[in-house]
C-alpha cells in the first residue's frame, strides 16, 4: 500500500510540475500585456524579500522546485539624486489619512504639489507610492483602502501634470506599521502614503 | 496512517439519557507555560450544561497491561473537554485500571456517575508500529458503544489520540469529530519589530496548535491563507516580491506556483469547492474586483463590475454562490452574487462594518468580522433576519474560519498586548486560547477533514 501511494506521489507530483510549467507562460503572458503603465520590474523597489519554500512529506518525493516566479535582474542603481529643497516640504515623505478615508487633506495636498514640482524639475526622476492603512478591519480591504490612498496621490500628481508613467503604487495594507500601538495616536501615523524615490 | 484492521460498527446509540450536571461556573485559570517557550496561558470555559461525563483510563503497553502506553491519553480527555459538550472525570477516583470491556466493573463506574468509559491498550507490531486498540463503553448499559482497531506509525501516538477522539465524539455525538484535523497559520517574530526586520513563517499544525511545522520563511509579509479542498495544497498571498502576490503551494512536496501577479493587488484566494478554480481580488483593471482563475485552463473571469472595494471572496459549500466584502453602498458589506456571474445581492446591512465572510461547510452559516459599534469581532449572520450577530467580546478580531465539522471558528485576536489565535463556538458559548510557542500569530485557516488513510 506504502509503494503504491509513493508512486501515485510521484506521477503526481509531476503532473503537478507539467502544470506549473504551464501556469508559469499563462501569467508570464498576461502580465506582458499589462506592462503600460506601470515600471516594467517584477519587484517594486527597495532589495527583493527571501523566501524559501518547504515540504511535509516524510519522504523526498522531489527535488524542491524553484519558485516558478523568475528571478528579477538587478537594475543598475539609480544614483543619489541630489536634492534642492523646496521649502521644508519636500522632506516630507510621509501624507496621512483620516480614518477608513482615502481623501487628501489640504497639508497633504501641499507636500503632494512639492514633489510633483520637484518631479518636473527633475524630469529622470521616478516614485514609488507606498499606500498603507491601520490595523483595524480585515487585512484584504486594508489592502484595498490603502490602495485607494496611493491612487489619490498618484492622481493628484498626474493632474499636477507627473506623467504616469513616472509613479508606481503598492499597498501594503495594514502590514507594514511604522507605530506598533493600539490607539488612535498610533494608528493615525500608520494610515499613511509613503514617496519612495527610485 | 490510520488504517482500521478490525472495526465492529457502533451500534447506533439511543439518544443518551443525559443528566442535567450544574453550570460549570465561570472558570478562569493562568497558566504558565513551560519556561523554556515563557508562554501565558489564559483559558476561560463557560460552563456548559448537559455535557457528558466520561472517564478516560490510560491505555495499557502490550496485551499484559503491566505497564502503560505513552499514547496521550489526557489529549483525548483535552480534545472532548474542549468541545464543550464532555466532562472528563478524575482519574485520581478511578478505582480500578481496566484495559478492555472483559474487565470492566461497571458498577464502579456508575458509581462515579460516568456515563461513557474509554478503555484501551497499545501492542507494538514486529515492524516497529503501533497497533492500537479501543472500545467506548456504555456504562449504564454495560455494553460496547463502539470499538476500533488501528495501526500507526510508532511516533504517531499523538495523532492516534486525536483519532480516538474523533470516534468518540461522532459515536456519542451523531456527527464527526475535527480533533484529527489541521491548521494553518502566519507567525511574525520578533516581537514588536518593525518592517524590514520582521521575520514570518507560515506554519502548519494539529487542530490543537501542537507540532508546528514551518513550510515557508520568509522576511516578508504572509497572509490570506487558503486550503485546497483535497487538504493538499495552500493558496497564500506573499510580499516576497515587495507587492501582493498569490501563490499556490504544495503541502507534501514543498513546490508552489505564482497563480496571479497581475499589477496591483493580488488577494483574497478562496478555493472553489471541487478544486479546479480560485476566486481571487485583483485591481488591476481600475480597481480591487472579484475574478475567478481556472487552475486548468488559466482563464481569468470577471465577477464584479463597480468602482467600489470588491474583496474577500468565499465561496458557498454547493460551488453556485460567492459570498464578498463590497463597500459599493458606502461602508463595508457582504454581498453575494452567483460563481457563474450576475448582479450582487446585499446580505448584511446592520452596523457600520461587515467584512471578510466564510460558509460552514454545511453551507448554512456565514462567520464574519462585524463591528457594530464597540469593535471588531467575530460574528455570525443569519439568513433568516439578515442580522449579524457578535460572539466575541474582545476589539481587533480577524480572519475567522470554521472546523471542518463547523462546531468551532477559529481566529486571530489581540489579549493582553499579544496577538493570539482563538477558538469559539458558534452559539459563542465555549472559548479558549491556543498555546503556541512565543511569537506574534495571524491568519489561522482551518484544514478540511484529513482525507488520508
Amino acid at each position: 500500500m506504502r509503494k503504491y501511494l509513493q508512486y501515485a506521489f510521484v506521477l503526481s507530483a509531476a503532473a503537478a510540475l507539467v502544470g506549473c510549467a504551464g501556469a508559469r507562460t499563462s501569467v508570464d503572458e498576461e502580465q506582458e500585456e499589462e506592462v503600460a503603465v506601470v515600471v516594467e520590474t517584477d519587484t517594486v523597489g527597495e532589495d527583493e524579500g527571501v523566501a524559501t519554500a518547504t515540504g511535509l512529506g516524510d519522504v523526498v518525493i522531489a527535488e524542491p522546485v524553484e519558485p516558478v516566479v523568475p528571478a528579477i535582474e538587478e537594475e543598475d542603481p539609480v544614483p543619489e539624486v541630489q536634492e534642492e529643497v523646496d521649502g521644508d516640504l519636500l522632506v516630507q515623505r510621509v501624507i496621512y489619512f483620516e480614518y477608513d478615508s482615502s481623501a487628501v487633506d489640504t497639508d497633504g495636498q501641499a507636500v503632494v504639489e512639492a514633489h510633483a514640482r520637484y518631479m518636473q524639475e527633475v524630469p529622470d526622476v521616478r516614485i514609488i507610492l507606498e499606500g498603507h492603512a491601520d490595523e483595524r478591519g480585515t487585512r484584504e480591504y486594508n489592502l484595498a483602502l490603502a490602495e485607494d490612498r496611493a491612487k489619490a496621490v498618484a492622481d493628484l500628481m498626474q493632474a499636477l501634470g507627473v506623467d504616469a508613467s513616472r509613479i508606481q503604487t503598492v499597498s501594503y495594507g495594514e502590514e507594514r506599521p511604522v507605530a506598533l500601538g493600539n490607539d488612535d495616536s498610533a494608528w493615525s501615523l500608520n494610515r499613511r502614503v509613503e514617496i519612495l524615490y527610485q | 496512517m490510520l488504517k482500521p484492521a478490525a472495526v465492529t460498527p457502533a451500534a447506533a446509540p439511543e439518544v443518551p439519557a443525559r443528566r442535567l450536571f450544574a453550570c460549570m461556573a465561570l472558570l478562569a485559570a493562568v497558566l504558565i507555560g513551560a519556561p523554556a517557550s515563557a508562554v501565558v496561558t489564559i483559558e476561560v470555559t463557560r460552563g456548559v450544561e448537559s455535557a457528558i461525563p466520561i472517564a478516560v483510563v490510560p491505555f495499557a503497553a502490550g496485551d499484559s497491561g503491566a505497564a502503560f502506553s505513552e499514547l496521550p491519553v489526557e489529549v483525548i480527555e483535552d480534545n472532548l473537554a474542549r468541545s464543550g459538550k464532555f466532562a472528563p472525570l478524575a482519574r485520581e477516583d478511578f478505582l480500578d485500571w481496566p484495559h478492555a470491556a472483559d474487565d470492566v466493573q461497571y458498577k464502579d463506574w456508575r458509581l462515579l456517575k460516568a456515563e461513557a468509559l474509554v478503555v484501551g491498550r497499545v501492542v507494538t507490531l514486529p515492524d516497529g508500529r503501533a497497533e492500537v486498540r479501543f472500545q467506548l463503553l456504555d456504562v449504564f448499559r454495560g455494553k460496547r458503544w463502539a470499538e476500533e482497531i488501528f495501526v500507526v506509525d510508532a511516533d504517531k501516538l499523538r495523532v492516534a489520540a486525536h483519532k480516538i477522539s474523533d470516534l468518540i465524539y461522532e459515536a456519542l455525538l451523531g456527527r464527526p469529530g475535527a480533533f484529527d484535523s489541521r491548521i494553518a497559520f502566519v507567525k511574525k517574530t520578533p516581537k514588536d519589530c518593525l518592517h524590514p526586520r520582521c521575520h514570518y513563517e507560515l506554519q502548519v499544525a494539529d487542530a490543537d496548535g501542537h507540532s508546528p511545522k514551518t513550510i515557508l520563511n520568509s522576511n516578508r509579509e504572509i497572509l490570506s491563507l487558503a486550503w485546497a479542498p483535497d487538504g493538499d495544497q495552500l493558496a497564500y498571498v506573499s510580499f516576497e516580491k515587495n507587492r501582493s502576490v498569490i501563490f499556490v503551494q504544495d503541502l507534501y512536496s514543498g513546490s508552489r506556483v505564482a497563480v496571479a501577479r497581475h499589477t496591483g493587488i493580488n488577494g483574497a484566494p478562496a478555493w472553489s469547492p471541487d478544486g479546479n478554480q480560485l476566486a481571487m481580488t485583483l485591481s488591476k483593471d481600475g480597481n480591487p474586483e472579484i475574478y475567478v482563475y481556472d487552475l486548468s485552463s488559466r482563464e481569468l473571469r470577471r465577477l464584479t463590475r463597480h468602482a467600489a472595494r470588491d474583496t474577500e471572496p468565499a465561496w458557498s459549500p454547493d460551488g453556485g454562490t460567492i459570498a464578498f466584502t463590497s463597500d459599493r453602498s458606502g461602508k463595508p458589506q457582504i454581498y453575494r452574487v452567483a460563481a457563474g456571474g450576475g448582479d450582487a445581492q446585499q446580505l448584511t446591512h446592520a452596523g457600520e462594518y461587515n467584512a471578510g465572510a466564510t460558509y460552514s461547510s454545511d453551507g448554512k452559516s456565514i462567520v464574519l468580522i462585524t463591528n457594530q459599534g464597540s469593535g471588531f469581532r467575530v460574528g455570525v449572520y443569519s439568513a433568516v433576519d439578515r442580522s449579524v450577530t457578535p460572539l466575541t467580546e474582545t476589539s481587533q478580531d480577524e480572519s475567522p474560519t470554521f472546523a471542518p465539522n463547523d462546531e468551532m471558528i477559529m481566529y486571530a485576536t489581540q489579549l493582553g498586548g499579544r496577538n493570539v489565535l482563538a477558538v469559539v463556538s458558534p452559539d459563542g458559548g465555549v472559548r479558549r486560547i491556543l498555546e503556541l510557542p512565543e511569537g506574534d500569530y495571524r491568519e489561522p485557516a482551518w484544514s478540511p477533514f484529513n482525507q488520508k488513510q
